[in-house]
């Protein structure tokens, strides 16, 4: 069954196969569904082992950065002195990001599995899965979950008979995009505003509470299971060389049909516009489509025809980020979009950095005044002039995620721009 | 700990410089003699949350700008502190911080000792390209003494972290975020630690003002003089801000031994107390049954010529100067009047968590080791004066004395400060100078004998006491009296158990520990 669109492009049997299926979110019906199979042969693996199946693998981060996972473990340390923690970001607040959501509400326990494993990888015996403040009804299935798992002896004390102890805890965070940013969960999670913190430390060093911590994303953690199941070779026959796998793509805007569809990685992005979204409804133009999500640069309608993978959409000159492609047709304001972005960021900044905290705003206020007509030629000149000083000066990258789009709004489209400043 | 394996060597604006492994850049290039700018960044506060972005360097070889503050000098790194790249960073930050920031240093507090107007001045944007309205914060109170001018804010978070990391009570926090971010109390939480005035000197800019000193005093309106706060006996070092012969402000002077960067509330009003109250500005002899005012030259030879030995008693004060106190031991000792007590008010002691040392101590008094170094003992009675004997006060107020305290004595002489009712019963009364009107040494609890200096003129003719003390002592057949501090301190260096070979000068302005001679037999902590 298609959830709620298919195409031939769509993979659709690992990560999303159950989706729109009820009886997944049952652990009764994920078990009759083939469900918890993996944890077993991972209880009697060697931690490392597991981590070296992952690295092979070449799994990616799924949160946007794209670090290889498996590498992201090998950084914690072998011989543990104390606990080590696994966080599960399940923030997605990326706008234009709707894919972990799908995870948490229709396969909660393929999660659970994962973090299992990942935990048990990295040597951690407690699990927090962070997840957004506003996913009520998401983490209530995800909690019923984890209590299912907690009484069939999946989680907790000696799970499944090995003697391996691991707790599985559900935390609702406060709403805060920052709290997807890994150093900003940790600060959330422990009772503190989401501010992220300078590296070094590490979150492998110490991380949350101190101690040395892993923070994967959830569809990271939910590739897991079957990489481990079925081999890293298995899992390279989708995607490309250096972006093995699937990845869900969560497609908006201005699209015949929007949705979140798991196709392989290295998929041609004119492809996931025009052939598995029907393109622009109405027969409309596509002017513009910010592709990994509200953080990443712009690319004109001319540019699209390139591989959809981390390294492709680097060298289109833009970033897979979360997959998350948002579509603006020929009646778009750009100027208004982009200004809408800023608006956000500007909402979103924690407020640490100078550069972030009042960079953000100023942008919007600015663009804000252009959409207004009431900007200036100069406006132009301290946009650019803000792009350059917001880029790689501050602590996390939430300042960069203003001037990517922004930059290439600029580039891109300085027509619209010209054509609301009053001459 | 000095070997050459834990040192590193790096070069920072072209200097060469040589430090221990670990050290940050910061820190490295003030060994270079370079001053990186930094708002975020205390050295007396741990969390380096490098979030002010003003130190940001650049290091050969990074791809991105470094805060330095944070980030640690590596062996054979070639830093950037002024590279074009840095200052149009810093340039920057300073533009990013004045956009909402209010142009009220005609009225602010903190105006000429301002770290954003000096360097605002220093990177001299003369117009802003800002064309947006300012955000309008207004003005708040964070405690019951403290005022918050949100405008004038910038964020750094020093003052809610010296209250986490140093005072170990959460009761300030950031609130909002982004361009909206304000400091607050903790909903429910007040903020009335004894420590609290502290964030008041840690704020970089005029944020947070005392109420006592707002619209007081302009930074180049007052003098700053080096002293020692008598709150208690820890002996905080302290720097006194006096603007027309007034004391307007105390606040905490560098002494890593005694109190790092820091000094308790209590010790901050004590100062600006001492000047009140009524004044003692002559010399006052009791002739036909009257106190009638004096010269100098005349009390002192009427005193010397009434003086006679006798038995008697004395009361000095722990608040004393070490040079008072040894000089009215050796009138003392001239008049054979043996021991002599001190009174200590006594108070809660309150310990700054983050650096356990420093504490407000429950012995409200600076000098408690000074006078029980020159044998007065600690009583908490007055003295029986016998009918005929001989009394001599110095500087206590006699609170709680019987109203004709002092009346039946043969001889009752008052050296003090202030005119209190007590001293209405003496026979002489020689006025002093009080402790921030002159100069002298204190001992601490631990022993240290730490130099305060003069911060203000005295009223009429009031002196320091060891001063008009040793003259009386030449006039009673002593040697000739000093008329400089360090000759004072060097006689009494002489004299005193556990200060030989101590030095006026030598002591400097860290103090210097008392040798074991002068230790009490068992540790006083």
């Amino acid at each position: 069954m298609g959830y709620p669109y298919s195409h031939d492009l769509e993979v659709g049997t690992l990560l999303s196969r159950h989706f729109g299926n009820e009886k997944a979110r049952t652990l009764e019906g994920w078990k009759e569904l083939g469900g918890y199979a993996t944890l077993p042969k991972a209880l009697e693996m060697d931690p490392d082992a597991i981590t070296e199946v992952v690295k092979n693998s070449g799994l990616r981060g799924r949160g946007g950065a794209g670090f290889p996972t498996g590498v992201k473990w090998s950084f914690m340390p072998k011989e543990p002195s104390g606990a080590h923690y696994l966080c599960c970001n399940a923030d997605e607040s990326e706008p234009g990001a709707f894919k972990d959501r799908e995870i948490l509400r229709w396969v909660p326990h393929l999660l659970i599995e994962g973090c299992l494993i990942a935990a048990r990888a990295i040597r951690a015996e407690h699990v927090y899965i962070y997840v957004r403040g506003e996913f009520f009804p998401f983490s209530a299935i995800l909690r019923d979950a984890v209590v299912e798992a907690y009484e069939d002896g999946y989680v907790g004390q000696n799970i499944l008979g090995s003697g391996w102890n691991c707790d599985v805890t559900v935390h609702l965070g406060a709403g805060a995009y920052i709290a997807g940013e890994e150093t900003g969960l940790m600060s959330s999670l422990m009772g503190g505003r989401a501010e992220p913190w300078i590296k070094p430390p590490f979150p492998a060093q110490s991380g949350a509470f101190g101690r040395p911590t892993t923070v994967n994303n959830v569809e990271t953690l939910a590739a897991v299971p079957m990489i481990l199941a079925e081999g890293a070779d298995w899992y390279r026959q989708w995607g490309t060389e250096k972006s093995p796998g699937t990845k869900l793509w969560c497609c908006s805007g201005h699209l015949e049909r929007p949705g979140t569809y798991e196709l392989p990685l290295g998929v041609n992005l004119r492809d996931v516009i025009y052939e598995v979204c029907g393109g622009a409804p109405d027969g409309k133009k596509i002017k513009a489509v910010i592709p990994g999500g509200s953080s990443t640069a712009m690319l004109t309608a001319e540019e699209l025809d390139c591989s959809g993978c981390y390294e492709g959409m680097a060298e289109a000159g833009s970033a897979l980020g979360t997959a998350s492609p948002i579509v603006m047709n020929e009646d778009t304001n750009i100027v208004q979009a982009m200004r809408r972005i800023a608006q956000f960021y500007a909402h979103e900044s924690c407020g640490q950095c100078v550069q972030c905290r009042e960079g953000t705003s100023w942008t919007a206020k600015i663009l804000h005044r252009i959409e207004e007509g009431d900007g200036t030629v100069e406006d132009i000149d301290t946009l650019y002039h803000l792009c350059e000083q917001m880029t790689g000066r501050t602590i996390c990258p939430l300042a960069d995620s203003v001037v990517f789009p922004l930059l290439s709004s600029l580039d891109k489209f300085r027509d619209e721009y010209d054509a609301l400043i009053k001459r | 700990m000095s070997d050459a394996a834990n040192h590193i060597t790096l070069t920072i604006d072209g200097v060469e410089v040589s430090v221990e492994a670990g050290t940050t850049l910061l820190q490295a290039a003030e060994h270079a003699g370079v001053v990186v700018p930094h708002y975020c960044y205390h050295p007396g506060i741990p969390s380096r949350p490098a979030q002010c972005r003003m130190c940001l360097v650049e290091i050969e070889g990074q791809p991105k700008l470094q805060p330095s503050c944070v980030f640690p000098a590596g062996d054979g790194m070639v830093v950037h502190t002024t590279s074009e790249t840095a200052e149009t960073a810093r340039k920057s930050v300073i533009e990013f911080l004045l956009l909402n920031h209010p142009l009220d240093c005609p009225i602010c507090d903190a105006a000429g000792q301002c770290m954003l107007q000096d360097y605002a001045f220093e990177t001299g944007q003369l117009r802003s390209r800002y064309a947006e309205a300012k955000l309008v914060l207004g003005r708040d109170r964070v405690a019951d003494d403290i005022l918050y001018f949100g405008d004038r804010c910038i964020v750094c978070t020093r003052c809610v972290r010296f209250m986490e990391d140093l005072a170990g009570d959460n009761a300030l926090v950031v609130a909002q975020r982004g361009h909206k971010a304000y400091i607050d109390t903790f909903p429910g939480k007040d903020l009335d630690h004894a420590f609290r005035g502290n964030i008041v000197d840690v704020c970089p800019v005029g944020a947070l003002v005392h109420e006592d000193f707002v619209f007081k005093a302009r930074a180049w309106d007052m003098d700053s003089s080096p002293g020692i706060c008598p709150g208690c006996s820890t002996g905080c070092n302290v720097e006194i801000n006096v603007k027309e012969n007034q004391i307007v402000r105390t606040k905490p002077r560098l002494n890593p031994d005694v109190n790092s960067y820091w000094m308790c509330d209590h010790g901050r009003r004590i100062l600006v107390m001492a000047n009140r109250g009524v004044r003692a500005e002559a010399p006052m002899i009791r002739q036909g049954g009257e106190l009638e005012p004096a010269s100098w030259n005349e009390a002192l030879s009427w005193v010397a010529e009434k003086l006679s030995d006798s038995s008697g008693v004395a009361v000095v004060s722990a608040g004393a100067s070490n040079e008072a106190l040894f000089y009215t031991r050796a009138l003392l000792d001239r008049l054979g009047i043996q021991g002599g007590t001190f009174q200590v008010e006594q108070g809660e002691e309150v310990t700054l968590t983050g650096f356990p040392r420093l504490k407000l101590r429950a012995d409200r008094a600076p000098n408690v080791r000074g006078a029980e170094l020159h044998d007065f003992r600690l009583s908490e009675e007055l003295p029986e004066v016998s009918d005929g004997a001989t009394l001599v006060v110095l500087g206590d107020a006699l609170s709680g004395a019987a109203a004709d305290y002092g009346a039946n004595a043969g001889f009752f002489l008052y050296i003090g400060s202030h005119l209190v009712p007590a001293a209405r019963n003496a026979t002489a009364i020689l006025p002093a100078a009080t402790v921030p009107e002159t100069e002298g040494t204190f001992v601490n609890y631990e022993g240290r004998v730490q130099r305060f200096h003069r911060a203000l003129r005295s009223p009429g003719v009031a002196r320091p006491s060891w001063m008009f003390l040793s003259r009386l002592l030449e006039h009673l057949g002593g040697p000739s009296g000093v008329r400089e501090i360090g000759d004072a301190f060097a006689v009494m260096a002489t004299d005193t158990a556990g200060m030989h070979g101590l030095t006026w000068s030598g002591l400097g302005l860290r103090g210097e520990l008392l040798s074991e001679a002068g230790q009490p037999a068992v540790a006083a902590e």
